[in-house]
């Protein structure tokens, strides 16, 4: 089930390159689209199917490298349901969203259901191998998304993201044969290599190889300071990649400290806590600072990423916190960083597509340049506006039920930095209030580049039925989270007794 | 009847929250549906206010989504509900129908409907999201014109001043968890926790409930908001967002007085928030203004009654409040709209010209005066028989503070009753249909009015006894005869001084002056203390982003680029360099060996003679 459904983007994809370029746009974009629904279709029977609490299910293992200790593992717990659906809801609004996409369909189609395909295999993985191919593949084809459909200074921001995050997986490959060597027998299965705890007490090793992993995701996800690779990547890549980059692939860092590097270095996470905890009080701030000073639509969203990351760390820096009496806490904080990783992941797409709308319009991601769109877009203004009350936390959206867990749950464990990080919220709504009333609210000015489309249309079918259904999963997951939390809830106590050893 | 209680709380937010969606589509249809649910609303407040059930919904592990009505919040809901209808039927005339009323009156019941979940809320959990919902409507409310960037930068400010406040309870929910006593975050388990995370928990708690309810030194925000329109003035002052604060504490007092410190604070907080925003709104020239720092003052009243157990008497005054305020704001929003005008030099003979509206807001000033027999009066000193009980010091600040409200409200009264001046600017002065009040605009000033009247009654026996019963506050201390005269006589004679007074500037020095006009300063010292170096900072570290850590590692990749040049050119050369003088070398000896191929057998002889001399020498020699 879950291989079908990681390798069914891959296979359609290889069919599309196999019809000639001269085939009409529809047949290429509408089969892309048709296979994210049949995705979101498999992943809706999976959770059906899944039943919380019940630890790893689905779970498939065939013999891949043995000599090395690799093999095809593959399954579906708390930690990785929600990403997996995330994923496909994701890359179907992307799909949607592209229906009017003009450039190379074919190829773009291609990439981004072979993109899919990486990041649902890395969610799946079992096995420290294939979860690095999977995370080295997915640089490869957001690599291609950037440099082949972004604006003009794309392949330079591409060929830095490339780069930057490769040496980061480099670090991770590192840190995993770190762990294969100290394992005995050998082993890259996460599994065994969970029960095992091979580097238990032994704590410079053990430090080195958390260095390693750490070093390796948090490029990824990014916290300051690996983050400078975050801004020109989204800024020069189209919409519906730069949704994808900060939807999906940011939370492959994530949910790495949750997959692996929490619960096969429990006493070296322990012990080197702190660190997390500093860095994501510090992404937190920095972030929605630095956010707070761009000029730059885009720019600005994908500082508030950093921002919106460094809760995550917080959260998992904070969870393994010694200290009885606050196992409530704790497990509220981990929570927080599953539903994080998905609201996130939701809004964040949201408001990138939307980004991508201002963009199609103006020509131009300078909010100086607009004033009053409200005007002639209020759809456009409405939802830009209720996507920016939900990123800054609002009742009433996941992004409040994400940082009110994790907030209140590190509060016991870590009170300073908790305190410190809860200073970003109060910026975050100063930064998006400022960028409505920058673009949207006020007399109404367009940009006067050449090019740009002096009408300002309103939200277009297919753009709003890619983002408004993101906005509305944003809303029932605020109002009625059980749904999620059932699932999340059970894993995130697994992480942390898995954590105490 | 906990479904009357979900109902009471769903369809204000779900309708509202529809026709905000819905926009200029449902316009035709939204004021008939906001009254609807308005009158609704009013009609399932009264019913679970009588019932006092509890509902609660599954939600964050270990934390429900608990509604619970009891004593206060029945009076609570009843107080907003009743505020919302007599606003959205006066809405139904001030909002005309080329604005977009479909996002107002959604709006306005979303603003609403938040209110009421956060006076039923029974946990943290639930009071944080509805407080911040309020918050958020109350941006769109204040920026409802969104169009005049005045207007929304005073929405922005009031939105993040009391979201900064808001962090408060943020502080407080997770030192409540840590504190480990209240794992539901009940409201009424609050104060089991033991310190530090007891003060934690109210500390914060104070913070927010003081930004909410622009209490010193929060109060500019306040002042800003004006900028919406009169019924969101109406309805933000009396009966939702700023009041919210006071019922806050008055709902965690025990938790106030758990602390040890907290009820002190409180109570000298809204002590001094009382006189000085009394000063504040003494100073205006414009009645919006003055009416606003009315507000901060007059909740004063009941943040000090929070922080001196006299909660019965808060109760009072909220109520009281909440029904002169919206009435004074209605009034004032029929002349706005009237005559386009709210300074109060321009608004000469206002009350002359419409005698209603004249009238009704003289009733609802007199009443914020403190004038008996109206409902203030009474309620005012209920409340400060709680104060005398804690120190006479306070007592007095709180009578100081009583003497200046009557000041400012007969100030107000003052001007709108000046005969028309001769050199009319009024523009109403045409007999045209912009100067007519239709039934929806007038029904709400007569009820209203009428409701400052009749609420004294509450504040004496036996109503005041079934109010004690009914909040279960324990109803002492009681006010003495002398403490209502006391205070009416000098409500009266305040207001008979400020009468003759009239229009002459107040006897102070002109910088002094300016900073009560200036509402004290406090936006100006927190834009130049806290907004400005954060964005100086912000930009700072954007540079720091952009200028060090950026180009750090374009530079990294830059020396990794030279590097590769570098050993393009120097090492690569010579290894390569080694590679072709190996070849050259090779080559030479090739050219060398070809040299004795002559194809002659002579030379052949030679080489075959020589060569074997060589080696007979070198075989003897070995040898």
């Amino acid at each position: 089930m879950l291989t079908a459904l990681v390798l069914l983007p891959t296979g359609v994809a290889a069919l599309l390159l196999c019809v000639p370029r001269s085939a009409p746009r529809r047949l290429f974009l509408v089969g892309w689209a048709a296979t994210c629904t049949v995705e979101l279709a498999l992943t809706v029977a999976v959770w059906a199917g899944y039943r919380s609490g019940g630890g790893t299910q689905y779970e498939t293992r065939a013999r891949w490298i043995p000599s090395a200790g690799v093999s095809y593992h593959v399954g579906v717990d708390g930690l990785s349901l929600p990403l997996v659906a995330l994923a496909c809801v994701l890359f179907l609004a992307c799909s949607v969203y592209a229906l009017r996409e003009t450039r190379r369909v074919r190829e773009f189609a291609a990439l981004f259901l072979f993109l899919q395909t990486t990041c649902l295999g890395l969610f799946v993985a079992f096995d420290l191998i294939l979860f690095f191919v999977f995370f080295d593949l997915s640089i490869v084809a957001m690599y291609f998304v950037i440099a082949g459909w972004g604006h003009p200074g794309a392949a330079r921001a591409a060929l830095k993201f490339f780069l930057y995050t490769f040496i980061g997986s480099l670090a991770l490959l590192l840190g995993f044969i770190g762990l294969y060597l100290a394992a005995n027998p050998h082993t890259f299965d996460i599994v065994e290599l969970t029960q095992q705890n091979p580097l238990a007490g032994r704590s410079l090793y053990g430090g080195l190889v958390l260095l390693a992993v750490g070093v390796g995701l948090a490029v990824k996800t990014p916290t300051v300071p690996f983050h400078t690779w975050l801004p020109p990547a989204h800024t020069e890549a189209p919409a519906a990649g730069s949704a994808i980059l900060a939807g999906v692939l940011l939370k492959m860092g994530t949910y790495g400290f949750l997959r692996i590097a929490m619960p096969i270095l429990p006493d070296s996470w322990r012990h080197y806590a702190l660190v997390f905890v500093v860095v994501g009080v510090v992404s937190v701030l920095y972030g929605a600072l630095v956010a707070l000073a761009q000029n730059d639509f885009k720019r600005m969203v994908a500082y508030t990423s950093v921002n919106h990351m460094g809760y995550i760390i917080l959260a998992v820096g904070a969870a393994a916190a010694a200290g009885d009496g606050q196992t409530e806490a704790r497990q509220l904080a981990v929570t927080g960083a599953v539903v994080q990783m998905v609201s996130h992941g939701l809004l964040t797409g949201a408001l990138f597509l939307l980004a991508g709308v201002l963009y199609e319009r103006g020509q131009t991601y300078d909010m100086s340049a607009y004033s009053g769109v409200a005007g002639r877009a209020p759809v456009f203004a409405g939802l830009t506006g209720v996507a920016a009350f939900a990123s800054l936390g609002l009742p009433g959206f996941s992004g409040f039920i994400a940082e009110f867990q994790i907030l209140t749950g590190s509060l016991g464990p870590r009170p300073v930095a908790t305190a410190l990080a809860l200073l970003g919220i109060l910026l975050s709504a100063g930064l998006f209030l400022r960028a409505l009333q920058r673009i949207f609210l006020g007399p109404l000015r367009l940009p006067e580049a050449p090019g740009a489309d002096r009408p300002f249309p309103d939200i277009r079918g297919h753009e709003g039925a890619s983002i408004v259904p993101l906005l509305v999963l944003a809303v029932v997951l605020g109002l009625a989270p059980r749904f999620l939390l059932d699932v999340v809830e059970p894993a995130s106590r697994g992480v942390l007794e898995l954590l105490s050893r | 009847m906990s479904a009357a209680l979900w109902a009471l709380v769903v369809l204000p937010l779900g309708s509202g929250a529809l026709l905000a969606i819905g926009g200029r589509i449902v316009d035709r249809v939204a004021p008939l549906v906001a009254v609807a649910i308005a009158v609704v609303s009013l009609f399932l407040a009264c019913l679970v206010s009588v019932a006092h059930p509890g509902a609660a919904a599954r939600s964050l592990v270990g934390l429900p989504l608990r509604l619970h009505v009891d004593g206060l919040s029945g009076v609570m809901v009843v107080t907003t509900t009743a505020i919302t209808t007599a606003v959205v039927v006066f809405s139904v005339w001030d909002i005309g129908a080329d604005e977009a009323r479909a996002r107002f009156f959604g709006l306005l019941l979303l603003f609403s409907g938040s209110m009421l979940v956060t006076v039923t809320a029974a946990n943290l959990l639930v009071l944080l999201m509805a407080w911040e919902i309020m918050g958020a409507t109350s941006w769109a409310l204040i920026g409802y014109w969104w169009r005049d960037p005045e207007r929304v930068g005073a929405a922005n400010t009031a939105f993040v001043t009391t979201r900064a406040a808001d962090l408060g309870l943020y502080l407080a929910a997770g030192a409540a968890l840590a504190g480990g006593r209240s794992e539901s975050l009940a409201l009424d388990e609050l104060d089991r926790a033991a310190d530090p995370w007891l003060s934690v928990i109210t500390a914060g708690v104070v913070v927010a409930a003081l930004g909410k309810s622009a209490q010193l030194p929060f109060s500019f925000w306040l002042s800003r908001a004006m900028q919406g329109p009169s019924p969101v003035s109406a309805l933000l002052h009396s009966a939702t967002m700023v009041v919210a604060g006071a019922y806050l504490l008055l709902r965690l007092q025990p938790l106030l007085d758990a602390s040890g410190w907290g009820s002190p604070v409180v109570a000298w907080t809204g002590a001094a928030t009382a006189i000085a925003l009394g000063l504040v709104a003494v100073a205006q020239s414009d009645l919006k203004q003055l009416l606003a720092a009315s507000s901060c003052a007059q909740i004063g009243f009941m943040v000090l009654a929070a922080g001196s157990s006299g909660v019965t008497g808060g109760v009072l005054q909220l109520i009281a409040h909440a029904a002169a305020k919206s009435l004074a704001f209605l009034a004032a929003g029929a002349w706005l709209t009237l005559f386009g005008a709210k300074s109060l030099p321009a608004l000469q003979g206002a009350a002359r010209r419409h005698r209603m509206a004249g009238v009704t807001f003289t009733v609802a000033v007199l009443t914020l005066a403190g004038v008996p027999p109206l409902s203030l009066w009474a309620a005012k000193d209920v409340l400060l028989a709680a104060a005398l009980e804690e120190s006479h010091w306070l007592y007095g600040a709180g009578l100081s503070a009583a003497v200046v409200s009557a000041v400012y409200s007969v100030k107000a009264v003052w001007f709108v009753w000046r005969p028309v001046p001769s050199g009319d600017t009024l523009r109403g002065d045409e007999p045209s249909t912009t100067c007519h009040v239709s039934v929806p605009g007038r029904l709400p000033l007569g009820v209203l009015a009428v409701a400052c009247v009749a609420l004294t009654v509450l504040a004496f026996r036996p109503a005041r006894d079934a109010v004690t019963r009914v909040l279960g506050t324990g109803g002492r201390p009681v006010p003495h005869l002398w403490e209502f005269a006391l205070s009416g006589g000098l409500a009266l004679a305040a207001s008979a001084a400020a009468w003759v007074w009239g229009s002459r500037p107040v006897p102070l020095p002109a910088p002094i002056r300016r900073w009560f006009v200036d509402w004290l300063g406090v936006e100006a010292v927190a834009r130049a203390l806290l907004v400005r170096p954060v964005f100086g900072i912000a930009r700072a570290l954007a540079a720091f982003d952009d200028r060090v850590l950026d180009r750090g590692v374009d530079g990294a990749a830059q020396a990794a680029l030279r590097l590769a040049r570098w050993t393009d050119r120097r090492t690569e050369q010579r290894v390569d360099g080694a590679v072709e003088g190996v070849a050259s070398a090779a080559r030479t000896l090739g050219r060398w060996a070809r040299r004795p191929q002559t194809g002659q057998l002579h030379h052949y002889l030679a080489q075959a003679i020589a060569a074997f001399s060589v080696l007979a020498i070198v075989v003897v020699l070995v040898r």
